[in-house]
């Protein structure tokens, strides 16, 4: 499984599990699990959108998937549960009918639902290794109002914290995230990545860095083992990045509720 | 009628199952839609549609009836966020979203062994995007059942669930079970998205689910007038997307049609907007 | 009539002007007016729903203003000016992964970009307060799993540790124990004299107040009124600001404000003082 084609797999996948654990971990503390599941799907009607018009996915992804953040963003402090449902249907129905127009071929269509990891390029890996350091870059840039932000919204305000921009650099994150992650593990798995392996990371860590290293050292796991279960076994990657992220969640709980129980006899 | 449909339309036996169909599933999907939004449930209920999904892959891949597969899933799925999730409301989100994530895992696993073992295309789009016209009239009569249940089951707990839904503190006082009442309104839940996976495919359920019901909240007043409303609703959008898809067929020289899903989705934005736009109008006013 | 600072030499540090906050189409507050000076400590209460917590809110910057201004620290209508704030609730989740300590810290360098990392001052800071209120043994603790109580002591260590000029405190006393509660009036007056900190906190109940507080801000039907605590803190004034009779009585050298009968003066001294 360590043949040169499986070389931009690797490589796009741990690009990708570091970022997802790292912003995940933000989702998880936010309780932005429904926005950062509709992001994705409009990253979705993006490369639907792309395919359609015979550009490139990636823009598309990009475009689109921060077009839907900056829309969550937008709805702000009344954003609320019914217009994200809402939000994300239109992006899964609009993708639905673009690539009815497009009469695109099925398996493209289970690649951007599902994930198709041996189909990433060269140049992808190299755009995908662009976006990550920039990710990167902002998150570290932002990560102490943004843990604060988390913490209580209306504390890190009254400080001077400007919650509004965080809030949307946070969704963009999600977006950057989202477009990097759907053409690997799929719009509907890329959310697998980044709730489960940080959940279980913020039942186990008990400070902010190193819930964040464990995260992604968490998700790094997840992907990795989906690579090679998929490489060995044939079936698409999809199903283990949900099947071991749900896991590591499943595990943590196990554990951090074992613990309490024998903090307190 | 001849302005509103393109020929062969009301002959149609296809369209004629889709018809019936469509507003059984409408008026299930906006009744116990009124409830996910007041309770605050879209999330659970958007994730249900994704266990619907694998389920419905599921079905396909063992030659089962679709709707069987919906209901298996959305019982299993249901069960499991409500057990994840009961003992830490705050983290539900994330209990919800774990499952969510197992769930298309699995769906992507089935579609994969279908489109592997049979040469059938087509799989992942009847699955989560479905088509009302694709749907054999056999399923018809067990549909109608399914949706009697849920109605009555529904009807019969709606107070303590309303109460539930308020605090639960203040209702596990009163002697109402918090867990019970959780995974009664769950499986009704699941029997919903089920049936509306039916018409619009899992994936886009939620539109039905919480559309047409949250329209209709902004409008109404109480609790039975949005219900009635959302079932107007829910029930016009369904028939209207099924023309429009149908009549589509004929709008572009190469045939090739809107699916019906992405159709009713339109109309459920046409109507929360419009419904967004008039309670803004009335405030204005008032 | 009273809404003046009594220290008359010290500098303003607060100044509310006609202001006029409206809420779910509802007004809340109008034509609220007053200062406060740096030092002081200040009372702020009203019936529940009376607007404590927004009038509070319109300081920080937090609560659009219909009309007026506020003034806070010669800088108008903003945020993050140096102001310690108490809210009056916070819900951490159960198992974040933020030690008191690391929530304290942020208090400091919150709103700070960047990965730098903490310099000693900021360690020590945290240290001291936190030994200030006597929470140095839950210093490793997460913050989601202590009681709210405890929470509450937090959050006044996290709103101390930035070294405000004001402290904004909605009921901070309100899920502490009798003796927690005359602690951490002490240590707020220890605070106010030797830094100049001022001191505005909500409650209920105001007779552990009375010795440190040097003026009262009462909130009725959206209106606000001020006065000394000598002023205030009498029955009849009491008993009309909350629509009710009221006694206030002195037990062992504290004040003690209890409800009773009209005519029949303390029938019910149902408060029992330590
Ligand atoms: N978001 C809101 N929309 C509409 N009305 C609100 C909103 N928030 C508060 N109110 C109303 O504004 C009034 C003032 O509320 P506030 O929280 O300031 O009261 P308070 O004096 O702090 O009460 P308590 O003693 O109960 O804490 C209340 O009548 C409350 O119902
Ligand atoms: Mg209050």
């Amino acid at each position: 499984m360590f043949e040169p084609f499986m070389a931009n797999a690797w490589l796009a996948g741990t690009l990708v599990a570091v970022v997802s654990g790292a912003v995940g971990l933000f989702v998880v503390l936010r309780h932005s699990a429904f926005a950062a599941h509709a992001i994705p799907n409009g990253a979705f009607a993006g490369a639907a959108g792309a395919t359609l018009v015979g550009t490139s996915p990636l823009l598309g992804l990009v475009v689109f998937a921060v077009g839907s953040a900056l829309g969550v963003a937008a709805l702000g402090r009344r954003r609320n549960d019914v217009v994200t449902a809402l939000a994300l249907v239109t992006m899964l129905a609009l993708g639905a009918a673009l690539l009815a127009a497009s009469g695109a071929y099925e398996p493209a269509i289970d690649a951007l639902l599902f994930g198709e990891v041996l189909g990433v390029s060269r140049g992808e890996v190299v755009a995908l290794a662009l976006l990550v350091v920039g990710a990167g870059v902002v998150l570290a840039l932002v990560f102490r109002p943004l843990l604060y932000a988390s913490l209580s919204e209306e504390v890190a305000a009254a400080r001077g914290a400007a919650v509004r921009a965080i809030d949307a650099t946070f969704l963009v994150l999600v977006a950057v995230t989202a477009a990097l992650a759907v053409p690997v593990v799929g719009a509907l798995l890329t959310f697998a990545l980044t709730v489960g392996p940080p959940a279980a990371a913020r039942m186990l860590a008990r400070r902010p860095g190193r819930a964040l290293a464990l995260a992604a050292a968490l998700s790094l796991a997840c992907v990795w083992a989906a690579i090679a279960s998929a490489y060995l076994s044939g079936w698409p990657i999809g199903f283990f990045v949900g099947a071991y992220a749900a896991g590591e969640y499943v595990v943590a709980r196990a554990a951090s509720s074992w613990r309490e129980g024998r903090a307190r006899p | 009628m001849h302005w509103l449909v393109e020929p062969g339309f009301w002959s149609n036996p296809v369209v004629r199952t889709a018809l019936v169909l469509g507003a059984v599933v409408a008026v299930v999907s906006a009744v116990v839609g009124v409830v996910v939004v007041v309770r605050g449930q879209s999330f659970a209920g958007h994730a249900l549609t994704d266990v619907a999904m694998a389920g419905g892959a599921g079905a396909s891949l063992v030659g089962a009836s679709p709707l069987v597969g919906f209901l298996l899933a959305g019982i299993v799925g249901g069960g499991s966020i409500e057990a994840a999730g009961a003992e830490r409301v705050r983290d539900r989100d994330v209990a919800t979203g774990v499952v969510l994530g197992a769930a298309a895992g699995l769906t992507a696993l089935f579609l994969y062994f279908v489109s592997s073992s049979t040469s059938a295309t087509g799989s992942t789009q009847s699955v989560l995007f479905g088509s009302v016209f694709t749907v054999s009239p056999s399923v018809v009569p067990l549909s109608v059942v399914v949706a009697v249940v849920t109605l009555v089951t529904l009807l019969g707990v709606r107070r303590p669930l309303l109460l539930s839904s308020l605090s639960p503190e203040l209702a596990a006082a009163r002697g109402v079970r918090p867990r019970v009442m959780g995974l009664t309104f769950v499986l009704v839940l699941a029997a919903s998205v089920a049936l509306s996976a039916l018409v619009i495919g899992a994936i886009l359920s939620t539109a039905l689910l919480v559309g047409p019901a949250s329209a209709a909240l902004r409008v109404a007043r109480g609790l039975v007038g949005a219900t009635l409303g959302a079932i107007v609703a829910g029930v016009a959008a369904v028939e209207l997307g099924i023309v429009l898809s149908y009549d589509s067929f004929y709008w572009n020289a190469a045939h090739r049609s809107v699916p019906v899903s992405a159709c009713v989705v339109a109309v459920v934005l046409v109507e929360v907007a419009g419904s967004t736009a008039w309670s803004r109008w009335r405030r204005g006013r008032g | 009539m009273g809404c003046e600072p009594l220290t008359g030499g010290r500098r303003e540090l607060v100044h509310v002007h006609d202001l006029e906050v409206s809420l779910g189409g509802r007004t809340v507050l109008t034509g609220v007016d007053f200062r406060i000076a740096e030092g002081e400590f200040v009372g702020l209460i009203g019936t529940n729903g009376s607007g404590k917590t927004t009038l509070l809110r319109s300081i920080l910057g937090l609560q659009a203003t219909a009309a007026g201004e506020v003034v806070v620290a010669g800088r108008e209508g903003r945020r993050g000016g140096p102001v310690g704030y108490v809210p009056q609730r916070v819900a951490f989740d159960h198992d974040v992964p933020v030690r008191v300590a690391d929530f304290v810290a942020l208090g400091v360098d919150g709103t700070r970009l960047g990965l730098a990392r903490r310099g000693r001052g900021v360690h020590e800071r945290v240290e001291e307060v936190l030994a200030s209120l006597e929470l140095g043994g839950l210093a490793a603790r997460r913050i989601g799993a202590l009681s709210g109580g405890e929470q509450q002591r937090v959050l006044m260590a996290h709103a101390l540790a930035s070294r405000p000029r004001l402290l904004l405190l909605d009921e901070p006393l309100a899920n502490l124990d009798l003796p927690r509660v005359h602690e951490t009036i002490a240590l707020l007056d220890r605070v106010r004299r030797a830094e100049g900190v001022a001191v505005v906190l909500s409650a209920h109940e105001i007779g552990p107040l009375v010795p440190v507080m040097d003026r009262v801000v009462y909130i009725a039907q959206g209106r606000v009124a001020c006065g000394t605590t000598a002023e205030v803190v009498r029955p009849e004034v009491l008993s009309a600001l909350y629509g009710h009779h009221v006694d206030v009585l002195n037990v062992h050298g504290r004040v003690v404000v209890v409800e009773g009968e009209p005519g029949d003066p303390g029938a019910h001294p149902e408060v029992v003082v330590r």
